[in-house]
C-alpha cells in the first residue's frame, strides 16, 4: 500500500495505482477525457494525451496527467488550484478549437463525453480560435460513419481496433495539427478489412465514429402503404435498451420493448430468438455430423458477422471451417421472406424485414450478396439498440412507463437457449444441450455449462456429452479469436467445438449498445439479466420449441434437409488482408 | 507528408511491384537477410530500415510497395502508413529527376533561406512539397544539412550549393538538365 | 584479433613507435569540407605528390571535422623532423603546388589559421587558447577510416582497462565522481542513469546511442561521428559493461550518410578485431552494436520516441514512468546517451574522474561543443571548457558579427531554446546558468542574431518548426502551438493586439506546463524569451504596425526617393519586374506587384531605395 494526500485528505491506495484511482477512493472525480478503461477485459488505454486531467504534485515542474502517473510515496497531490483548473480549461478550449461544436445536430448528442465535460467545466468561449481540421466525411460502409472533424485523438479507437480486435487497420496518420487517426492511405473503412465490429464506435469518447443511421428509414418503412413491416429483436438488445431509459443496468426489458415496437406501428413484432433455435437445429446437426465422422473439426460458430469477416480477410485459409449455418438474423428474415409469407399469402417483396440489433456489424451482413437470393434482401433494415431507444424518444414513447406485451406468432416463440446467444459462451451453450439430447436421445436436465459462461476472453473446457469428451472453447473478442486461431494453425489446439464472437463478452457488449463509458459493471450485469431470463423461461432447449417443431413438421423437414440448406445455410469468401 | 482527402481514391498509381519484377526482387531479396518470423512486435523493428531500402528502389512508396513491405514482414498495412505518413523522409508520392532542397535550419534562416524558398516555388511555379508536372522537379524545405557554414544551402540530389543567393536561383535550375 | 589487453598494448606500442613520413598532410574531409570543396583539392594534393615523387615523404591523411568551418576546405601540415604545423584555410585545388614547394614553412602568398585549442590530455598549454579538446581530440587528427590511428591514439585502452581492472560498480563511480552531464540536451548526470538501470534485473539490457541531432543549425555529433567513430563504439562497450547490457544501437539521422559509413566501417573493424563481439580482451563480456537509421523526425530525438521507432513505430513519445532504464527498447533496460556524452567517457577512464572534474565549472564538468553558425563572421565547431563566456565565443572565437553590423541576440537550445541578449554575454555557460537566462544548452547549436533580424519572425520560425515536428499526440502540443503559431503570423502581419500579447504568454506558460514531452514543454521558450528580452519589438509590431528589423513583409513597403540617378540596376534585378522607369530617370515601384523580396533594396548603390 502506498500513502499520499490529495487535497490534504490522506489516501492509501495499492502500489500501482495512479493519481486518478486513489482520488476516486475519496470521493474526488478529476476530469478525463482520453483514458479508457474496461476492467473485465483488462482493456487499458493510458495514453495521457489529451491533458484533461492534469493535478498539480509537490515538487514537480510541470503538472501532471492523474490518469497515468503513478502515486508514490509520501506524495502530495493537489487537483483544484487555479494552476490546475486554468490548465485543463485552456486543454478544452483549445479541443473546441479544433471541434465542430455542432452539438445540437450530432449523433453523440446527449452522450458525449466532450459534451459533457464542456458542460461541466462551463467553458463559456473559446479564447483560442483558430485554423480548424477539415476532413471528408466517410459515409461510404453502410455500418460506420467517420467525421474526423469531431476526433479529439484520445486514439481510444486505435486500442480497440488493433490491440483488443487486432483487426489493425486504424493507425495515427501524419503528425503536428494533422495529426489524425485512419486507415491507410486515409481509405474508407469499406475498402479495407474492417468488421464492422464497432468497438471503435463503443470507445469513441465524442461523435467521431458512430453508426450508420437506419432510423429514417425504418420511419418511412413503417409509414409505406401496402408493405407488411415485422421486426425482430437480438437477445442482447432486452438486456440493455433499459439503460437508456434510466432503468438499472441488468433490467430485463422484453416485454416492454414489444410493447415499444407496437407502439411505433410494426405489424408483428417477432424475436431474432426464436431464429437462434433454428441456428442450434441446423448447426448441432452439422456439429454431430462432424463428431461422428471425426472430420472438419473443429467447427467454429458461425452467427457472428464480426468474426466471418475477420476469418475471411485474416485466415482465409480457414473458411471452410465455420458452421455453414447462417446467423439468426439472416435465418429470421430467410424464414420470414419464404415460410411466413407464404402463410400469409405476401410476395417476400411486399415484406418489410427489420431487425434491432446490438451490433453494427449485422447491419453490413444484411447488406452481402449472399443474403440477397433473388434479388429479395432477407433483411431490409438492420438499427441497433441505441437507435431503438432514440427512435422510441423521439415518439415519445417513455419505455419504463409500458406495460409488457407478447412477441407475435408464429416467429416470437423462444427458448432459454436462444437467449443466452446474447453472452459470450450461449451460442455453444445452447449447442451443446441439444447435443446432449440427441446424442443420448434422453432428455438431460443438466444443461447449465457453468465452464464456457462468463467475460473472459478465451474459456476452455471438456465437457462429457453422451459419454464422449468433447473439447470447447469459448472466445470472445477477436484478439483472443487471433490466438486460438494460430494455435489450430500451428496445430497446436484440438477442439471439437469453438465458439467465437468479435466483441469481448460477446453481444452484450456489441457495438450498437447504449455506450458503457468504461464501466465494467454494466456488463456484469447485463450478462447476469441474460442468465436470469434463461432460467426463468420454462423452456431452454432449442430443439424443444414447439413453433420450431412446427416450423419443420409443415415447411423445413428435418434439420439440414435440401430446403433447410438453401434458405439456412450459406458459404465464405476469402477477401484481401488489408 | 499530410493526409490528402482523396480517400485512396482516385489514386490510380502504377502497380510498381508488378511493373518492375527486377525491383521487387531486389527488395525481396533484402528482407530475405533480415531476421523476419512470426513475431510481429520483432518484425516491426525491421520496419524502418526495409522502408528506406524500398524508397532506395523504387523511389517513393506507394500503396503497392507499402503492401508488399507490410505482407513480408507480416504487419498491417494500416502500420506501414502509419509510419510512413510521420516520417518525413518517407513519401507516397513520385518526386521528381530533381529533388531540389532548400535547408531551412536556424542557421540557413536568418542568412535569408525563406526568401530562397520562395524564389523556387515562383520560379519552379509549385510549393515546397510538390512535384512539377514534368515530372523532373520536386521542392522540398529540409532542416539542416550539417553544411551551417555554408548557409543558405540547397541540395539538388546529391549536390550541395553553398552561400546561395536569391539571384543564383534560376542559374540552379538551368544547371538541371 | 586483439583478444587480450597484451596484445592491445603491444599493438599501440608498434603504432605509436611506428616511423612516421616526414610529413603529413591532413585534409578536412567531413561533410562540411567535402561540401565546401575538399574533393578537388585532395586530388590536387594526390596528384602534385605523384608528380614530384614524394610518397615516401608525404602523407595525406583524410580527417574529419576540423571544426574551421568560415574557411573549408582546410589542410593541416605537421612536420615530423620540425614539430611544426601549419593550417591553411579556403585552400584551392591550386594551391597544391605551392603548398609542396615549401613544407617546412608558410606557403609563398598563403596565410595559415591560428590555433585557438590545446589538448588538456595531452598538453596544459592554454595559453590564447580558448578552446580544450576532449570530445573533438582526433577529429580532424586522425584518419577516421583507420583503427590503427584510433589505435594510435591510445584507442581502446579504457574499454581494456574497464573490462580487466575494473568492475561495472566501479566504472559507473568513476563517472559519476567525473560529473559528467548528458550532452544531448537536458544535463542528467551521466553516472546516476547508468546506476538506474545497473540496479534493474534483467536477462538484457540496451545501450543507445542518440545520434539524431535533430536541431536544425546543430552539427557537433556528425563531425564527432564522422571525425572519431570509435570513440562512440569504445564508449558504448564501457558504459554496456558498467549497466550489464550486451547490445548496443546506434540510432542515426538518415541525413547523415557519411557518418552512417564511417560507423559501419567502425563496427566491422573493431569486430574483425574482437573489440566488440564475443569476450572481449577474453574477459568474458559480450558487446555488440547495430545501427537503426532515423527518418526525418526531430521528436525521435526524445528518448522514449527514438525507442519507438527503434521498434518501427511512429515515433510517438510516452508518459514517462516507467522510465527508459526500468522499461525501455523491448521493454527492457535501456540507457540513452547523447554521442558527445558518450565522446567523453574513454578520456575520464584514461586520465581518471578527478581529472575531468577540473575541467569546466564546479556544476558542469567538462567541456561543451558548440556549432556556431548564423551572423558570425568565423562559422565553425568550437569545443570549450563549461564556464567559458558567450562573448568570448562569438566575438572571440566567432570574431564578432560579419559586415561590421550590430550584435543582437544570440540563440542557444535550438528550438528548445531561448534568446540572449548582448547584456548577458558576459555570462560564464553552463547547464544552470543559461536556464537562469530563459534558454538552455541544448545540444550545442549556437545560432548568431544580428541587426537585420525580426525576433518575432525568429519566434515563429521557431513555431513553425515545432509545429511540423509536433507528433500531434498531446493537445497543448498539437493545437496549442498551432494557436501560438498563428498569433505570431497575427503579430508579424500587424493585425495582433495587446490581447494577442496576452494570450500568446499564457498559453506559452500553459504548454510548457501540461505537453506531454520535453518537445512541447520547451517549444514555448523561444516566444517567451524574445517576448522577455525584445518586447519593445512585439509592441512596435502591435502598437506601431511596424517591423523595426525591416523583416515582416506585411509591415514593409519599398519605396524610391530622390537619390535615385536610374541607374536601372534594381529594375534589372527584380524578380517581379515591377519596377519602371527611363534610363537616367526617377524609376517607380508598382507596389501593387512587390512581392517585397528586397532585392533592389540591397542592389542599389546610391541608397535611393527606402524600406519603410
Ligand atoms: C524533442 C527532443 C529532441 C531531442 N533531440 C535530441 C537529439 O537530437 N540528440 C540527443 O542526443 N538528445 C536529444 N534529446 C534529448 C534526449 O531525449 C535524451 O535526453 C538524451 O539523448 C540523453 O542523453 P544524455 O543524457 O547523454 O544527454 C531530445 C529531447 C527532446 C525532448
Ligand atoms: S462530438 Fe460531442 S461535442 Fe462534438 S459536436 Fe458532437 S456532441 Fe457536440
Ligand atoms: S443549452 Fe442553449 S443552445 Fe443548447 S439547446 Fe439549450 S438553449 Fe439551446
Ligand atoms: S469496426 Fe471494428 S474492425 Fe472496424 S475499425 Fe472499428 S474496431 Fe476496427
Ligand atoms: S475517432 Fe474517436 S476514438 Fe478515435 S481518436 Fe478520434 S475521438 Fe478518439
Ligand atoms: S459479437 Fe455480437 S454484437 Fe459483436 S459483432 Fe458479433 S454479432 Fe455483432
Ligand atoms: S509534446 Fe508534442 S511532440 Fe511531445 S508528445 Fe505532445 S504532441 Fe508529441
Ligand atoms: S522588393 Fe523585390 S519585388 Fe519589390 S520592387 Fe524590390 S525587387 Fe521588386
Ligand atoms: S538601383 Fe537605385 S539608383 Fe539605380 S535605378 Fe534603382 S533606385 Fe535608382
Ligand atoms: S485523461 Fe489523462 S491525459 Fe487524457
Ligand atoms: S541550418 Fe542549413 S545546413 Fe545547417
Ligand atoms: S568544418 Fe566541419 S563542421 Fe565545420
Amino acid at each position: 500500500m502506498i500513502n499520499l494526500t490529495i487535497n490534504d485528505t490522506p489516501v492509501s491506495v495499492d502500489d500501482n495505482a495512479t493519481i486518478l484511482q486513489a482520488a476516486a477512493k475519496i470521493g474526488i472525480r478529476i476530469p478525463t477525457l482520453c483514458h479508457f478503461e474496461l476492467d473485465c477485459f483488462s482493456i487499458e488505454h493510458r495514453m495521457g494525451s489529451c491533458r484533461i486531467c492534469v493535478v498539480e504534485v509537490e515538487g514537480r515542474r510541470n503538472l501532471a496527467p492523474a490518469c497515468c502517473t503513478p502515486v508514490t510515496e509520501g506524495m502530495v497531490v493537489k487537483t483544484n488550484t487555479i494552476r490546475a483548473i486554468n490548465a485543463r480549461r485552456t486543454m478544452l478550449d483549445l479541443i473546441l478549437s479544433d471541434h465542430p461544436k455542432e452539438c445540437l445536430t450530432c449523433e453523440k448528442n446527449g452522450d458525449c463525453e466532450l459534451q459533457n465535460l464542456a458542460s461541466e467545466m462551463d467553458l463559456h468561449h473559446v479564447m483560442y480560435e483558430g485554423e480548424m481540421s477539415t476532413y471528408k466525411i466517410d459515409l461510404a460502409c453502410n455500418a460506420i460513419v467517420r467525421d474526423l472533424n469531431k476526433c479529439i485523438m484520445c486514439r481510444r479507437c486505435e486500442t480497440a481496433c488493433n490491440d483488443v480486435q487486432t483487426v489493425g487497420i486504424l493507425s495515427g496518420v501524419g503528425r503536428g495539427f494533422d495529426a489524425v487517426v485512419a486507415p491507410a492511405a486515409m481509405m474508407p473503412l469499406n475498402e479495407t478489412k474492417c468488421v464492422f465490429c464497432g468497438q471503435c464506435v463503443a470507445a469513441c469518447p465524442v461523435g467521431a465514429l458512430t453508426e450508420q443511421n437506419n432510423k429514417y428509414q425504418v420511419w418511412q418503412a413503417l409509414n409505406q402503404k401496402g408493405k407488411h413491416v415485422i421486426v425482430q429483436t437480438a437477445p442482447a438488445v432486452r438486456v440493455a435498451i433499459g439503460e437508456e431509459f434510466d432503468m438499472a443496468p441488468g433490467s430485463i426489458a422484453t416485454g416492454k420493448l414489444v410493447a415499444g415496437l407496437k407502439m411505433l406501428g410494426f405489424d408483428k413484432v417477432f424475436d431474432t430468438d426464436f431464429a437462434a433455435d433454428l441456428t442450434i437445429m441446423e448447426e448441432t446437426t452439422e456439429l454431430i455430423e462432424r463428431l461422428t465422422k471425426n472430420e472438419n473439426l473443429p467447427i467454429l460458430t458461425s452467427c457472428c458477422p464480426g468474426w466471418v469477416k475477420f476469418l475471411e480477410h485474416q485466415f482465409p485459409e480457414l473458411v471452410y471451417m465455420p458452421s455453414t449455418a447462417k446467423s439468426p438474423q439472416q435465418m429470421f428474415g430467410a424464414i420470414a421472406k419464404s415460410y411466413y409469407a407464404e402463410k400469409l399469402g405476401k410476395k417476400p417483396e411486399d415484406i418489410i424485414c427489420v431487425s434491432v440489433m446490438p451490433c453494427l456489424a449485422k447491419k453490413y451482413e444484411a447488406s452481402r450478396e449472399e443474403f440477397a437470393p433473388e434479388g429479395v434482401k432477407d433483411v431490409d433494415l438492420v438499427i441497433s439498440t441505441r437507435e431503438l431507444a432514440d427512435m422510441f424518444k423521439e415518439a415519445g414513447i417513455q419505455l419504463e412507463k409500458l406495460e409488457d406485451q407478447q412477441y407475435d406468432n408464429p416467429l416470437g416463440e423462444s427458448t432459454g437457449a436462444a437467449i443466452i446467444f446474447g453472452a459470450s459462451g450461449g451460442v455453444l451453450e445452447a449447442a451443446l444441450r441439444t447435443a446432449a439430447d440427441w446424442l443420448t436421445g434422453e432428455d438431460i436436465k443438466e444443461i447449465d455449462f457453468n465452464a464456457v459462461r462468463g467475460l473472459e476472453g478465451i474459456k476452455e473446457a471438456t465437457v462429457n456429452v453422451a459419454g464422449t469428451d468433447v473439447k470447447v472453447a469459448v472466445t470472445s473478442g477477436l484478439g483472443n479469436a487471433r490466438k486460438v486461431l494460430e494455435k489450430i494453425q500451428k496445430g497446436e489446439a484440438h477442439y471439437h467445438a469453438i465458439e467465437i464472437m468479435a466483441c469481448p463478452g460477446g453481444c452484450l457488449n456489441g457495438g450498437g449498445q447504449p455506450y458503457n463509458h468504461g464501466d465494467s459493471d454494466i456488463l456484469e450485469k447485463r450478462k447476469e439479466a441474460i442468465y436470469t431470463a434463461d432460467s426463468d423461461l420454462p423452456i431452454r432447449k432449442s430443439h424443444e420449441n414447439p413453433h420450431i417443431k412446427k416450423l419443420y413438421d409443415e415447411y423445413l423437414e428435418k434439420p439440414g434437409s435440401k430446403l433447410a440448406h438453401k434458405l439456412l445455410h450459406t458459404h465464405y469468401t476469402p477477401r484481401k488482408n488489408w | 507528408m499530410s493526409c490528402c482527402d482523396c480517400q485512396g481514391k482516385g489514386q490510380e498509381e502504377l502497380n510498381l511491384i508488378e511493373q518492375f519484377p527486377e525491383k521487387r526482387e531486389q527488395l525481396e531479396a533484402y528482407i530475405a537477410t533480415l531476421d523476419i518470423g512470426d513475431d510481429r512486435e520483432k518484425n516491426r523493428g525491421f520496419l524502418i530500415q526495409s522502408l528506406h531500402k524500398a524508397q532506395d528502389i523504387f523511389g517513393y512508396l506507394p500503396l503497392s510497395v507499402q503492401l508488399f513491405v507490410a505482407d513480408k514482414l507480416k504487419l498491417h498495412l494500416s502500420e506501414v502508413y502509419g509510419v510512413i505518413s510521420f516520417y518525413s523522409y518517407f513519401t507516397d508520392k513520385p518526386v521528381g529527376k530533381y529533388k531540389i532542397n532548400v535547408c531551412t535550419g536556424t542557421a540557413c534562416f536568418v542568412k535569408g533561406a525563406g526568401s530562397i524558398l520562395e524564389e523556387f516555388k515562383r520560379y519552379l511555379n509549385i510549393e515546397c512539397g510538390e512535384t512539377s508536372r514534368d515530372r523532373k522537379f520536386s521542392l522540398g524545405a529540409l532542416r539542416c544539412v550539417g553544411a551551417c557554414s555554408l548557409a543558405p544551402v540547397v541540395m539538388v540530389n546529391e549536390k550541395v550549393y553553398g552561400k546561395v543567393s536569391t539571384k543564383m536561383v534560376p542559374d540552379i535550375i538551368s544547371e538541371c538538365k | 584479433m586483439i583478444d587480450s589487453v597484451d596484445k592491445l598494448t603491444q599493438r599501440t606500442a608498434d603504432l605509436k613507435g611506428r616511423t612516421q613520413a616526414g610529413t603529413q598532410v591532413l585534409v578536412s574531409m567531413g561533410t562540411c569540407g567535402v561540401a565546401a570543396g575538399a574533393a578537388p583539392v585532395l586530388d590536387a594534393l594526390k596528384s602534385e605528390i605523384a608528380n614530384r615523387k614524394l610518397e615516401n615523404a608525404v602523407k595525406i591523411v583524410e580527417t574529419g571535422c576540423m571544426g574551421l568551418c568560415h574557411c573549408e576546405p582546410s589542410i593541416e601540415i605537421l612536420s615530423s623532423e620540425t614539430g611544426k604545423s601549419f593550417t591553411y584555410g579556403n585552400v584551392k585545388p591550386e594551391d597544391a603546388g605551392k603548398i609542396l614547394d615549401n613544407l617546412n614553412d608558410i606557403a609563398a602568398g598563403m596565410s595559415t589559421v591560428e590555433r585557438t585549442w590545446y589538448y588538456p590530455e595531452l598538453e596544459d598549454n592554454t595559453e590564447n587558447k580558448i578552446q580544450a579538446r576532449i570530445v573533438l581530440k582526433n577529429s580532424g587528427r586522425i584518419n577516421p577510416e583507420l583503427l590503427d590511428d584510433y589505435l594510435a591514439n591510445d584507442g581502446y585502452s579504457a574499454l581494456a582497462k574497464v573490462l580487466t581492472k575494473m568492475q561495472p560498480q566501479d566504472v559507473i563511480d568513476e563517472i559519476t565522481a567525473s560529473g559528467l552531464r548528458g550532452r544531448g540536451g537536458g544535463g542528467f548526470p551521466t553516472g546516476m542513469k547508468w546506476s538506474f538501470a545497473a540496479a534493474q534485473k534483467s536477462d538484457d539490457k540496451y545501450m543507445i546511442c542518440n545520434a539524431d541531432e535533430g536541431d536544425p543549425g546543430a552539427f557537433m555529433d556528425r563531425a564527432v561521428l564522422e571525425g572519431d567513430p570509435h570513440a562512440v563504439l569504445e564508449a558504448m562497450a564501457i558504459a554496456g559493461y558498467a549497466i550489464g547490457a550486451n547490445h548496443g544501437i546506434i540510432y542515426i539521422r538518415a541525413e547523415y550518410p557519411l557518418a552512417i559509413q564511417r560507423l559501419q566501417i567502425a563496427i566491422s573493424q573493431a569486430e574483425k578485431e574482437g573489440l566488440l563481439g564475443d569476450n572481449i580482451f577474453g574477459s568474458g563480456f559480450n558487446f555488440k552494436l547495430e545501427l537503426k537509421y532515423g527518418a526525418g523526425a526531430f521528436v525521435c530525438g526524445e528518448e522514449t520516441a527514438l525507442i519507438h521507432s527503434i521498434e518501427g513505430k511512429r515515433g510517438e513519445p510516452t508518459f514517462k514512468p516507467p522510465f527508459p532504464a526500468v522499461s525501455g527498447l523491448w521493454k527492457k533496460p535501456t540507457i540513452v546517451n547523447n554521442v558527445e556524452t558518450y565522446a567523453n567517457v574513454p578520456a575520464i577512464i584514461r586520465k581518471g574522474s578527478a581529472w575531468f572534474k577540473k575541467i569546466g565549472t564546479e556544476k558542469s564538468a567538462g567541456t561543451k561543443v558548440f556549432a556556431l553558425a548564423g551572423k558570425v563572421k568565423d562559422v565553425g565547431l568550437v569545443e570549450v571548457p563549461m564556464g567559458t563566456k558567450l562573448r568570448d565565443i562569438i566575438f572571440g572565437l566567432g570574431g564578432g558579427i560579419e559586415n561590421d553590423k550590430e550584435f543582437k541576440a544570440v540563440q542557444t537550445g535550438g528550438p528548445s531554446g531561448g534568446c540572449i541578449k548582448a547584456d548577458k554575454l558576459d555570462t560564464p555557460i553552463d547547464y544552470d546558468n543559461l536556464i537562469a537566462l530563459g534558454s538552455m544548452m541544448g545540444s550545442g547549436g549556437m545560432i548568431v542574431m544580428d541587426e537585420d533580424d525580426c525576433m518575432v519572425n525568429v519566434a515563429k520560425f521557431f513555431l513553425e518548426f515545432t509545429l511540423d515536428e509536433s507528433c500531434g499526440k498531446c493537445t497543448p502540443c498539437r493545437i496549442g502551438n498551432k494557436r501560438l503559431y498563428e498569433m505570431l503570423e497575427e503579430i508579424c502581419e500587424g493585425k495582433g493586439t495587446a490581447q494577442t500579447l496576452e494570450k500568446l504568454r499564457n498559453l506559452s506558460h500553459t504548454i510548457k506546463d501540461t505537453a506531454l514531452c520535453g518537445l512541447g514543454q520547451t517549444s514555448p521558450n523561444p516566444v517567451l524569451s524574445t517576448m522577455i528580452n525584445f518586447e519593445d519589438e512585439y509592441l512596435a509590431h502591435v502598437q506601431d504596425k511596424s517591423c523595426p528589423a525591416g523583416v515582416c513583409t506585411k509591415l514593409i513597403t519599398y519605396e524610391i526617393n530622390d537619390n535615385c540617378v536610374g541607374c536601372t540596376l534594381c529594375a534589372r534585378n527584380c524578380p517581379v519586374n515591377c519596377i519602371s522607369g527611363e534610363r537616367k530617370a526617377l524609376h517607380v515601384i508598382d507596389q501593387s506587384k512587390c512581392i517585397k523580396c528586397g532585392v533592389c533594396y540591397s542592389a542599389c548603390k546610391f541608397h535611393a531605395i527606402d524600406r519603410k
